[in-house]
Order: structure tokens, then C-alpha cells, then sequence
């Protein structure tokens, strides 16, 4: 009992992170309908970010760093969004699909050139809480409660601010809105942005307490899809919650099973979301 | 297949340059020759197949490497571990993977666009990770097959040829199946669904089935290619048998050529194919090959979304009855 | 406008397929790109040529590095450790009775980390490079491809990095282990843990779900068993995981008194931090790969008292003395002559990855000596009959059919992260007892 409990509270905790990684995907797909296979890279950029903002590199302390890293990919994700997404926008899923991941071979081949792929660590450690059969470390803490932060400012922004309704309208219907006079361009831009930075974040925050180097990314990549089936694709909530249930099942399983067979279990149980509730867990039923 | 079809000279230019391909190891006499047309002739067979699902029916497969992984495996399996002779078990791992494509179509296709793709990526994973796991196939440690069998084949020299000709004829297979699909009553249904799958329902064409059916023909060269090349490199490993990377070249091998053409996935896999072996060898490239690709593939996708051959098709209307 | 540009990138990509489907039929158009690099390698042996002596032979060593792909970092330890020994041998060359004069190039290309080209790339290095012999790429995986191509044409294949017995056990001629093999690299941290704590009953076995680690493992744990141990947990975790701490608690509530295991660098490094930061109670922690790598000190103090085994350190102790104990022959560099020559070329301690690089031309130089030439047949029977100890260690190959080439003497040094006199971390070997460079640190700091 003492195992489940702790084993859920790492999972959980780790979930949020997840989640916020997620919700950049979902929230990408959601206004442009564009899966971006560059979601890997961009997590692993945030981790190098993190690194030489932090102590290994300028010296920042890392969480000063995530806000930096925050603006980064903000800005980075609009220039990928104008290079590779723009134009071939109404084109065939393929086409965005194909775009977005020559964007993922561009950056895992520049980054291996420039970084190797020699693990990094950013050897960060500011203690941790321990009781009763708990044991975690502040690390995690702090970045869980820093995803939830980010979280509710997204939530804040899309549905409290001008921009943030501007994102919602284009989502709903792109070319109404544009009759409405939002400069739809404009618009998408910010929405691949705010999407990378997501990601970006994630993975800054990641790089906290994992080891990582330039093809981590593919990893939570994966991971991301889960979370995005489950919480239904372009549900930025939705993605909040997959994600905690995704860390849930990767702490709980263990207890019950060999932990060789949680990557099996969550995508068996992809599979079969896509199949029965392609509209995710909390999204309406069968479409 | 309307046989009339023959007569067309885009039939004799498919065949021919695979043909042409194949042959080059014996014009020349060299084993290089023959490496580097192997690593051709696989991309053509893999390009080939997956044309049928994603370039006629328009359904990304994101995730096609599963059906040479689990064919592969399961051929293997056989070999190793049942002494089945190369033929044998090239045909059931075909056969396996086939009846694998047949049971997920009835489970996935129902699904669209994005979604049947990431279906499928997450299809692949799952396998893999369950194979891992899978005693039978020996788990993390995969299977070896023993140099003693290759002495059946002639010993690892000629064992070399023998599997070269194998791919030869699984590439030809493929083209030659792509081209009977294209013409065939079957092959329209697909393109209609491609354009307007409610449409093509609604004027008669059966859509579950005829999707069903590309996804399998699309699967089963795939699984006898496995098997072919785990049995060339003496060993597999889940992590190479089902590396999804390697599903996405053959997406690029697709759109480079030009999808839903019988040309398009011959021309794109040749090109992709010699491109890479060029970029990795070459001193300029080497160690930006990856990015060079990548920057490739971008340009291709934003400026010639229709493929080398669809471009020439759009061009010069004159070569519509040559290039199909 | 829009026009002209699409007209300039269609022509470039027309021009290079255009160029590449006219290498297709001539595969030798990259070799030809190559020339470049090796006129800049050739030059000094032209040089020689001109001066007189018996003739002079360049025998070409081919392989392949994964330049890219997850075997980036193993791959270049290697290959550096090759180019050093290439570099130092060139100097005079190997003169063979007759008075030829041997010299070595090296041809190499990238694999990406990835089979698919491993066979078409060791092909090409036979046929067109003309490699006389070879040496495997990095990992197990690669390595069986590759040796499909080196038995087909009889050449000469060291292998360094391809740890797996199951390689070596399948009828293979001509490929040679120069690696301790899997089953035997955890069976020292075994020895060391019962003569270290006698009272030491349970272990936890936990690994990388991969190839080598599955191997070395399975191995053990019947060791283990063997010597009276008790196994607590045996559970292989994917590759790519990074969170542990399920997994963690799990071990925890096995309470064992050590744990054994890991797999590569990243998934090594990682437990070893979160079980210091869950401080999970083991007494013991011995993992594969990523001890001995020196990145493992940026753990701190997680990486303190950790036990990894290693192929090879710059503090073993083979000398020639040793050798003559042993009635072995000696050959090559002192340990420290090497590990002084890789440091000044690059700027770092040299790894076992690198020394393995290295240990593969040595053990190449003295069979074509032993050979007195450099015929393969003559090479592969100096091989099969050597019985060596360089600074690398012990060197002699199973030469029995059925696992021919698998290494036989070869012995692994347990290293353990330590605090020096400064309270830095350094690493030091604490196993086997006769190469100690300091006493080991038991049960864990913690």
C-alpha cells in the first residue's frame, strides 16, 4: 500500500509535467489542425536552453531561465511557423505532417553536429520532502507546480484576453473569423508559438531533474500523442488531464507489473481510445 | 486489370527500370553494385506498397514499418527456430503480416486523417514494445540465426546473391501490383476515396472493404521483405524491426516521387535512396546529412507538393500516357 | 517572382538527382568525392615510397562509426583511439622479414547508429576501398551485420564495443572479440560484493530491456544464484525511460541489499541519481556503461560509491612484469604511455571505448608481425594462436568452432567513484584486488 501511494504520487506529480508538454501539441492541432512532428526537438531545444541559461552555462538560476526559455520558444515557434507551416496550411494533412517533421530532421541533424548527443546533466538539486512513505524530491515539486502555473495562465489568456479569444475564433472557423476582421496570420503565428513555447518549457523543466541530450525529445514526443488521444485532440484541459492520467498509470503500473510493460499498456490503450472515443475521455462519444 | 493496360508505355517504363535496376549488378560485376541496388530495390518495394494505401486511398500510414517488423519476426521465428527453409517463411511472414493489416483495418480505418495516423504510430509502438517483451521471439535480445544455415544458401557469399534476387522480385512484385491496382475498377475505387470518401460512398463504392483490402496488399510485400533482410543480417532486434524513423522515409521516398502514380514511388525511393547513401559518404555532407535531408524534404513538400513525377505530369501534358 | 523560385529549387534538385542517378549505376561517385580527404593521408607514405627500403605496403583497415544516432558518443571514443594508434604506428611502419615496409590508412564512413546500411557501407569499404581488414562498428547489432560481409569475403574482423556471446556463437571464421563478453561483465561486481559483505544475501537485479544488457544480466543472475545469493528482483525497464521513481519504490519494497544492473549512459545516470534522491537503502549499486565514463562525476554526490564494470582503465596496472609473471608475452604502449598520448592529441582521459579503439590496431600491428605478413590467412592464424597482454590486458580468442573469436581472457576492472584528499570526485579501481588503485567504499554513502 505504501508503494502505491508513493508510486502514484511520483506518477502524478511528473503527470503535470507531461501535460503541460501535451497541451502545446493539442493546443497546436486545435487551431490549425496541424500535428507538429517537430514537438520532440523543440522539448530537447528547451532542455539545452535550460542548460546554458542555468549554472553549466550564463549562470541564471534555472527556474529565472524557464521564463527566457519561455520567451525563446515563443519566438522560435512563430519563425517555424512562417517557414515551414504557412503556406502549405490548406494543403492535405501529409503536407503539414511532412513539413513539420522535416523541421524535426533539420534540428536533431544540427543539434547532434553542434551538441553531440553526450548526455547532459544539469546537476540541480535543492533537496527534497520526505514522510511517511513519501519521498520526493523539490525538483519535481517545483515543477509541477510551475506546469500548473503555466496552465492556468494559458487558460487565463485564451479565454480573458483579446488575443487569447482571437486564438479561439480562428480554432472554431478560420475564415469566418477572418470576416470578422482577426488577422488570421497573425493569429496562427502567435498559436504556433505559444504552442512551441509550451514545449519548450516542458522540457526546461525537465531538464531539472532528467539527464538529457538532443534526441530526448523523442521520448516525450510520444508521450505527448498519448496524453493528446486521451484528453482528446485539441483540448488544451483535456491534454492537462491525460497527462496526469498517463503519469498515474506509469507510477501505478509497476506495482502490479513488470515496468517493462508500461510503454505497451499506454499505447495499447491509445489504440483503443482512438478506436472507441477518438474525441478523447472527456470528449463527446464515437465520431 | 484491364490487360489492355500493357499496351501503355508507362507499364514498359515501370518494369523496365526496375528490371534495369536489377540487372545492373550482373553488367557490372561488382558487390557494391549489387549492395547499393539492394538498398534501391528495397526502398522501390517498401515505396511501392505503401503507395497502394497512401497514394491511391490517400490514408497516411504513418506507422507502415510495423508490417515488415512483424512479418520479419515472424518468418525469422521460423527459420531460427524451426529450421523452415527461406522461401517458407518469407511466404507466412508475408501471410502474417497481411492477416496483421486485415484485422487493423477493420479496427482503425474507420478512422481519418490524423487520426488513422497516429493510429497507426501508436500500432507500431505498441508491437514493438510487446515483442520486447515476448519471450517466443526472444524479447529484449531479439533472435540470431546460425552462419551454419547459410551453407543451405550456398554460404554467406552466394546467400548474398540469392537474397538480392529475392528483393529483385518482391520489388517487381510491387510495381507490378501497383500497376494492376491503378487500372483496375478496384484501383478507382481507392482514387475516389482519396478524393471524397463520403462522395465515393454515396456512388457505390464499397469503402470499408476497399480500404481493408489496400492496407492489406499494402502490408503483405512489407512482411516477406522482413524476412528477407533479418535473415541477410544474421539478427534482429525489436528496436531496429520496427524503427519508426525508417516508416517516415518511406513517406518522404512517396511524396518525392509523387504519390498515387506507379512511377512516382519508383522514382522517388531510387532518388531518395541514392541521395542519402551520397549525403552520408560525401565530405561536404557528412555531418550535416541529416539537416540536409530535412532542409530537402521541406522544400519538396512547400514547393513541389505533387512529386517529381506529378510535376513532370503537370508540365508537360504530352507525357500524361507515359508517366502514370 | 514565385516562379522563378520554384524554377531554381526544382532545377537544383534535378541537378542533384541528376547527379546521383548517374552514381547509381558507378557507386564508386562517393568513393570519388573521397580522394580529397585520403591525398592528405597518402602524402607522407609517398614520401617514404621514395626512400629506399625493401618496398612498402599500405594495408587499408576499414569500418564504420555511427557519426550519428544514438552510438554517437561510444562510436567516437572508438574511433579516436584508432586514429591514434594509426597515427603513432605510421611513424616507422611494421618491417617484415622480407624488408617490406607496412603502413596502415584507415576509410570509414558513417552508419548512422543504424543496420540498414552497415552492410552495403562494409561492402563498399572491401570492394572499392580495397580494406585489407576490418574493424566492427560500435554495438553488438551492428557488429552481426557487418560480420555477415567479413565471413562472405574471409576478411579479417576485430571487433571492439560488441560485447553479446550470442555473435560470436553462431560458426563465425574470421571476427575476433577483442571485448570481455557479455556474460562475464557483471560477475565480479558478484565477487566483489560477497568478499566485501559476507552477511550481503539479496540483490536486485534491474536493466535496460535491451540486447547487451538483457545478456549480461541473465549471466549474472545465474552467477549470482551459483554463489548462494538470493534474487530479489529481476525486471528489465524499457530503454527509454527516465523516470524511475515507480520503479524505485518498487525496489525499495524488494529491500535488497544491492542492486546491479543499468544498461547505456542516459538510463544508467539517471537511476543512479533518483535512487540517491529517493535515497532508496541499498547498500550496493553497481551499473553497467555509465561509471566509467567520466561525464558520470556531473552526478556529484549521487555518483559517489557507485560500482561500474569497465574494459579498461587508465589505472590498470598490466605491465610487462605482469606479463612475465603470468609467462605471457607483452606487447605495445605501458598504460601510461598510451593513456598520455590520447590525452595530449585530444584533451581527455581516455575512456575504455577509446582504449578498446586503440587495443584493436595493436592487436592487428603484432598479428601481421607474428604473420610476417599481411595475407589473411597468415594474419587470422597468428590471431588464433596469440596469447597476449598489452595495456589494454589479457588478449586471446576462443578458437574453437563453435565460438570462434569469442574473447576468452580478457578480464574487466570494477571502477567506484571516490572523493580524493580535495574532496573531488575521482574514480578509482577497487576490483579485481591485484589491480586496487584504492580500497572500495562499502556499504553506499548515503
Amino acid at each position: 500500500m505504501d508503494q502505491f501511494i508513493a508510486s502514484l504520487a511520483d506518477g502524478l506529480l511528473l503527470g503535470f509535467v507531461y501535460g503541460l508538454a501535451a497541451m502545446g501539441l493539442t493546443l497546436i492541432f486545435g487551431v490549425m489542425d496541424v500535428i507538429n512532428l517537430a514537438h520532440g526537438p523543440i522539448i530537447a531545444l528547451g532542455m539545452f536552453a535550460v542548460f546554458f541559461l542555468g549554472p553549466p552555462g550564463l549562470g541564471l538560476h534555472p527556474y529565472v531561465a524557464l521564463l527566457v526559455v519561455a520567451v525563446l520558444g515563443l519566438i522560435f515557434g512563430a519563425i517555424i511557423y512562417f517557414i515551414s507551416v504557412h503556406r502549405i496550411l490548406d494543403g492535405p494533412h501529409l503536407s503539414s505532417l511532412l513539413s513539420t517533421f522535416s523541421v524535426n530532421m533539420m534540428i536533431i541533424g544540427v543539434g547532434t553536429a553542434i551538441f553531440t548527443t553526450t548526455p547532459k546533466n544539469m546537476d540541480f538539486s535543492i533537496g527534497g520532502l520526505a514522510f511517511w512513505a513519501l519521498n520526493i524530491p523539490f525538483t519535481r515539486l517545483v515543477g509541477a507546480f510551475i506546469a500548473v502555473l503555466v496552465a492556468a495562465a494559458l487558460y487565463v489568456f485564451l479565454y480573458r484576453t483579446q488575443q487569447g479569444k482571437a486564438i479561439r475564433a480562428v480554432a472554431n472557423n478560420r475564415a469566418a473569423s477572418e470576416l470578422m476582421g482577426i488577422p488570421s496570420t497573425m493569429t496562427l503565428a502567435l498559436s504556433f508559438g505559444i504552442g512551441t513555447m509550451l514545449a519548450a518549457v516542458s522540457g526546461a523543466i525537465i531538464a531539472t531533474f532528467f539527464s538529457f541530450s538532443i534526441l530526448s525529445g523523442g521520448v516525450y514526443e510520444l508521450k505527448s500523442f498519448v496524453i493528446v488521444v486521451l484528453g482528446g485532440l485539441g483540448n488544451p484541459t483535456g491534454a492537462l488531464l491525460g497527462g496526469l492520467i498517463l503519469g498515474a498509470l506509469e507510477g501505478i503500473v509497476p506495482v502490479f507489473l513488470p515496468v517493462s510493460w508500461v510503454p505497451v499498456i499506454e499505447f495499447v490503450l491509445f489504440v483503443l481510445i482512438l478506436m472507441y472515443r477518438p474525441n478523447g475521455l472527456f470528449g463527446g462519444g464515437r465520431s | 486489370m484491364s490487360f489492355k493496360s500493357i499496351k501503355y508505355p508507362a507499364f514498359w517504363i515501370s518494369v523496365g527500370l526496375v528490371a534495369l535496376a536489377g540487372i545492373l549488378p550482373l553488367i557490372t560485376g561488382s558487390n557494391t553494385t549489387r549492395e547499393t541496388m539492394f538498398l534501391v530495390l528495397t526502398a522501390i518495394a517498401l515505396a511501392s506498397s505503401l503507395n497502394m494505401l497512401l497514394g491511391y486511398a490517400g490514408y497516411v500510414s504513418f506507422g507502415h514499418i510495423v508490417f515488415l517488423g512483424f512479418g520479419g519476426y515472424v518468418g525469422f521465428y521460423l527459420i531460427v527456430d524451426h529450421n523452415w527453409s527461406l522461401w517458407l517463411a518469407m511466404l507466412v511472414g508475408g501471410l502474417m503480416a497481411g492477416l496483421l493489416a486485415l484485422l487493423l483495418g477493420k479496427a482503425i480505418l474507420h478512422l481519418r486523417g490524423a487520426y488513422f495516423a497516429l493510429a497507426t504510430i501508436g500500432v507500431n509502438e505498441a508491437i514493438k514494445t510487446f515483442v520486447k517483451n515476448f519471450d517466443l521471439f526472444g524479447g529484449p535480445v531479439g533472435l540470431e540465426v546460425n552462419f551454419l544455415v547459410y551453407k543451405d544458401y550456398g554460404g554467406p557469399a552466394q546467400m548474398q546473391w540469392t537474397t538480392y534476387w529475392a528483393i529483385f522480385g518482391l520489388a517487381l512484385l510491387a510495381v507490378l501490383v501497383s500497376y494492376a491496382i491503378k487500372f483496375s475498377r478496384f484501383g478507382l475505387g481507392l482514387m475516389a476515396i482519396r478524393e471524397d470518401e463520403d462522395a465515393a460512398m454515396v456512388l457505390g463504392v464499397r469503402t470499408p472493404s476497399a480500404k481493408t483490402w489496400a492496407y492489406v496488399l499494402s502490408a503483405i510485400i512489407p512482411g516477406m521483405l522482413g524476412v528477407i533482410l533479418f535473415f541477410r543480417n544474421s539478427s534482429v532486434e525489436p528496436e531496429d524491426a520496427f524503427r519508426l524513423h525508417r516508416s517516415i522515409e518511406f513517406i518522404v521516398m512517396v511524396m518525392l516521387g509523387g504519390q498515387g502514380t506507379v512511377l512516382g514511388p519508383l522514382v522517388g525511393a531510387a532518388t531518395y535512396d541514392t541521395l542519402r547513401g551520397f549525403l552520408l559518404t560525401s565530405p561536404l555532407f557528412k555531418d550535416l546529412q541529416l539537416a540536409f535531408a530535412g532542409l530537402l524534404l521541406l522544400l519538396i513538400v512547400l514547393f513541389v507538393p505533387t512529386g517529381i513525377v506529378g510535376w513532370l505530369r503537370g508540365r508537360f501534358r504530352q507525357l500524361w500516357r507515359v508517366l502514370e | 517572382m514565385k516562379r522563378l523560385f520554384l524554377f531554381v529549387i526544382l532545377s537544383t534538385i534535378t541537378a542533384l538527382v541528376a547527379a546521383c542517378g548517374g552514381a547509381a549505376p558507378e557507386p564508386a561517385a562517393p568513393a570519388q568525392e573521397q580522394p580529397k580527404a585520403e591525398v592528405a593521408q597518402e602524402e607522407p607514405a609517398k614520401e617514404e615510397a621514395a626512400a629506399p627500403a625493401g618496398g612498402e605496403e599500405v594495408v587499408t583497415i576499414g569500418y564504420t562509426a555511427s557519426k550519428t544516432g544514438k552510438l554517437e558518443v561510444p562510436s567516437r571514443g572508438q574511433t579516436r583511439g584508432l586514429e591514434l594508434w594509426l597515427e603513432q604506428v605510421n611513424k616507422d611502419g611494421i618491417t617484415l622479414s622480407d624488408g617490406t615496409v607496412v603502413k596502415f590508412d584507415t576509410k570509414t564512413y558513417d552508419d548512422e547508429s543504424a543496420k540498414e546500411r552497415v552492410q552495403s557501407l562494409y561492402t563498399t569499404l572491401i570492394e572499392e576501398d580495397s580494406a585489407d581488414f576490418l574493424i566492427s562498428p560500435y554495438s553488438s547489432g551492428l557488429t552481426d551485420a557487418a560480420a555477415v560481409i567479413a565471413e562472405s569475403y574471409g576478411n579479417v574482423m576485430i571487433t571492439t564495443g560488441a560485447a553479446s556471446d550470442a555473435t560470436y556463437k553462431k560458426g563465425l571464421t574470421s571476427v575476433f572479440q577483442l571485448y570481455t563478453p557479455a556474460s562475464r561483465y557483471l560477475t565480479g561486481a558478484i565477487d566483489m560484493l560477497a568478499a566485501l559483505d559476507p552477511d550481503a544475501k539479496k540483490i536486485a537485479f534491474v536493466y535496460e530491456n535491451a540486447k547487451f544488457s538483457t545478456g549480461v544480466v541473465e549471466a549474472a543472475k545465474a552467477y549470482a544464484e551459483e554463489k548462494g545469493f538470493d534474487v530479489v528482483l529481476f525486471e528489465g525497464y524499457d530503454s527509454e525511460t527516465t523516470d524511475f521513481a515507480p520503479f524505485l519504490n518498487k525496489i525499495a519494497a524488494a529491500e535488497p541489499d544491492a542492486v546491479m544492473g543499468g544498461g547505456h549512459f542516459n538510463d544508467g545516470s539517471t537511476l543512479a541519481r533518483q535512487l540517491y534522491e529517493k535515497n532508496t537503502p541499498v547498500h550496493f549499486l553497481a551499473l553497467l556503461v555509465a561509471p566509467p565514463e567520466l561525464q558520470f562525476a556531473e552526478l556529484a554526490d549521487a555518483a559517489l560509491g557507485v560500482v561500474g564494470p569497465s574494459q579498461w582503465e587508465p589505472q590498470a596496472n598490466y605491465t610487462k612484469e605482469a606479463a612475465a609473471a603470468a609467462g605471457l608475452e607483452w606487447y605495445g604502449p605501458t598504460v601510461a604511455e598510451f593513456a598520455k598520448a590520447y590525452e595530449d592529441k585530444y584533451g581527455e582521459e581516455p575512456g575504455y571505448h577509446a582504449g578498446g579503439g586503440y587495443a584493436a590496431g595493436v592487436i592487428l600491428q603484432r598479428a601481421i608481425e607474428q604473420a610476417d605478413s599481411t595475407d589473411p590467412a597468415a594474419v587470422k592464424a597468428a590471431l588464433d594462436d596469440m596469447n597476449l597482454l598489452t595495456f589494454f590486458g589479457n588478449v586471446k580468442f576462443d578458437t574453437t568452432a563453435e565460438s570462434h573469436g569469442l574473447q576468452q581472457a580478457h578480464e574487466m576492472v570494477y571502477v567506484q567513484w571516490q572523493h580524493d584528499d580535495q574532496g573531488n570526485l575521482v574514480k578509482q579501481v577497487v576490483w579485481p584486488v591485484e589491480g586496487q588503485s584504492a580500497e572500495p567504499i562499502y556499504p553506499l554513502p548515503r
